[in-house]
């Protein structure tokens, strides 16, 4: 009903361990996904290819002036980092290209789906 | 003859709302300040303090309302509640969960999705008291032989509303939802959005409800543009959820259908609020000071929540505005600009009929300075935060610390308000908080020397 996604793999069990980790830590309080969510930290929908995995290991592993360093370990860090590897492949945030209507809906090309 | 302590209950409610407004406030401006100066009580983490401050506020929002239903169907309108121990029940459920979330978000355990960041077995209690809370709404009103004004309909479907939109916010615990995340964003934005819609029946019933008591008549609650109000409302609760997920991967038609369903609502209930504010007696203003003030205070918030709801529903404009504090600036807007100010105005309202003789409950010097500090900070924090999302928006480098110094002023003046505004509704909360002790006490209703 709209919301399929068959161009993706289902998560993988690690991505799965990430994404409750994700939960758990709530770090949805300052980072969004597809522009949802808190507004202290960047938007990771496409973190891992805009940047790289490594990037974003680093960052959760050391911590920023703004993101206390969690104390996780390095299955614990794998598995986010496989979370957000999987939030990826599911689309484009914000949109690259796409198309304004004259009736102001837009019609996003870049969308995997 | 209905006993005095018939919607008492009520006010119990109301008084916890009125407490949770202000730890609420209190945990918003820390996180303010966290937001712009990170060191800020590190040791509370911001991860802590935003879902504090939302879910004590959403609870604001909930207690009043449910208050005041509590209040008015046996108070003022003869129907008896059907079970008060079920209505005791709800409200040492509520305390109880309440307690219980608070505490969990302190010792940072958390578990559930943005907005119910507690874990998911929390939400047992308050799903069962919400049970208990429509059974005893619908055998209440059942006696009742006449057609239903529309605030009791707006009552009735918010509470069946909040029951289903409560259990879908909690669908990513099954595994078909929780396999593919765009169908769980989309069910859980969509869950939200209904959500809101939900409370906003509930406040809106409110508001009609207060308004015809005021004006004195119940034209405002039966005529056709309170029903089209009605349908639109529900036709938007149930369709208009989707401009929260335009930038998220689904079929167009979700996106163009909430595109043209959004945002009715708002216009509709504005025009009810003017047409009843022109229509009253100078006489009445007047003996209803202060749920007046707090009243067109809603009214004007609505046209600006309108606007910018309006704004931010066109897709091409969502481009820029999804994802920014903009969005921050309508829920503000409409959290406090016209849900608060509609619930502050219902205790006000309240506190006017169960203390007629005491003149500072009607208009007070203190309420008014609380009010206009209020209002005025919070049209500065809105505007700092249009601003600051149109910062973050318009911004095209590539690194979010520049834009973040970027928009660093607005936020300054967002947070500065933040205090102002917390301020103004503390000094309104202090004053209704102890008249509302006032209607509890045994002595209410007597007459009272003015400089009392």
């Amino acid at each position: 009903m709209g919301t399929e996604a068959a161009h993706l793999e289902p998560m993988s069990d690690e991505a799965r361990v990430g994404q409750d980790l994700f939960q758990a830590h709530n770090c949805i309080a300052c980072h969004q996904f597809y522009g949802l969510g808190g507004y202290m930290g960047p938007d990771l929908t496409n973190v891992t290819s805009s940047y790289s995995p490594m990037y974003a290991r680093a960052f959760i592993m050391n911590g920023t002036a703004n993101m206390p360093k969690f104390d996780l370990s390095d299955e614990e860090l794998d598995a986010i980092v496989a979370y957000l590897e999987f939030v990826d492949e599911t689309g484009t945030y914000p949109p690259k290209e796409y198309r304004v209507r004259w009736f102001g809906t837009v019609e996003q090309e870049d969308d995997p789906r | 003859m209905i006993a005095r302590d018939d919607g008492m209950i009520g006010i119990h409610f109301m008084r916890l709302g009125m407490l949770a407004l202000a730890l609420g406030l209190f945990f918003g401006v820390i996180g303010s300040f966290q937001f712009l100066f990170p060191e800020f009580l590190r040791e509370l983490l911001f991860t802590k303090t935003r879902p504090l401050h939302v879910s004590l506020v959403v609870s604001w929002i909930f207690l009043i309302a449910i208050g005041g239903i509590y209040f008015y169907l046996p108070r003022q309108n003869n129907l008896k509640l059907w079970s008060y121990k079920a209505a005791n029940i709800h409200f040492w459920v509520f305390i109880v969960t309440g307690l219980a979330i608070l505490f969990s978000y302190l010792a940072g355990k958390f578990g559930g999705r943005e907005y119910f960041e507690f874990p998911a077995a929390l939400s047992v209690p308050i799903f069962l008291s919400w049970i208990l809370f429509g059974v005893n709404y619908f055998r209440t009103l059942r006696p009742r032989k006449e057609p239903w004004p529309v605030y009791y309909w707006m009552w009735g479907t918010g509470i069946v509303f909040f029951f289903i939109t409560f259990c879908e916010a909690y669908l990513w615990l099954i595994p078909y939802f929780r396999e593919s995340m765009i169908r769980e964003i989309i069910v859980q934005w969509k869950s939200y959005g209904a959500l809101t819609g939900s409370w906003n029946m509930l406040v809106y019933g409110t508001a009609i409800y207060v308004a015809t008591r005021i004006a004195g008549e119940e034209k405002t609650a039966t005529s056709k543009m309170a029903y089209s109000l009605y349908f639109l409302g529900l036709f938007n609760l149930m369709f208009g959820w989707a401009h929260h997920t335009y930038l998220v991967p689904s079929e167009t038609w979700i996106r163009t259908f909430a595109y043209f369903v959004s945002m009715t609502e708002l216009f509709i209930l504005g025009k009810i609020l003017w047409d009843w504010r022109g229509s009253l007696e100078t006489f009445r203003k007047h003996k209803y000071c202060n749920a007046y003030s707090f009243m067109v205070a809603a009214d004007i918030w609505v046209f600006v929540n309108l606007i910018l709801a309006l704004f931010i529903s066109v897709p091409a404009f969502n481009l820029i505005t999804h994802g920014t504090h903009i969005t921050v600036a309508h829920a503000m807007g409409s959290t406090i600009g016209i849900n608060t100010m509609i619930l502050l105005s219902s205790i006000f309202y309240v506190i006017r009929e169960e203390l007629p003789e005491r003149a500072h409950a009607a208009c007070s010097d203190q309420v008014r300075i609380g009010y206009w500090t209020a209002n005025i900070s919070l049209a500065v924090f809105f505007t700092a935060l249009v601003l600051a999302g149109f910062g973050r928006g318009l911004y095209d480098g590539l690194s979010f610390q520049d834009m973040m110094v970027q928009i660093r002023p607005f936020l300054l003046v967002f947070a500065a308000s933040g205090v102002t505004l917390m301020v103004g509704l503390w000094i309104v909360l202090w004053h209704a908080y102890r008249l509302t002790g006032q209607v509890l006490s045994p002595a209410a209703g007597e007459p009272v020397p003015d400089a009392a």
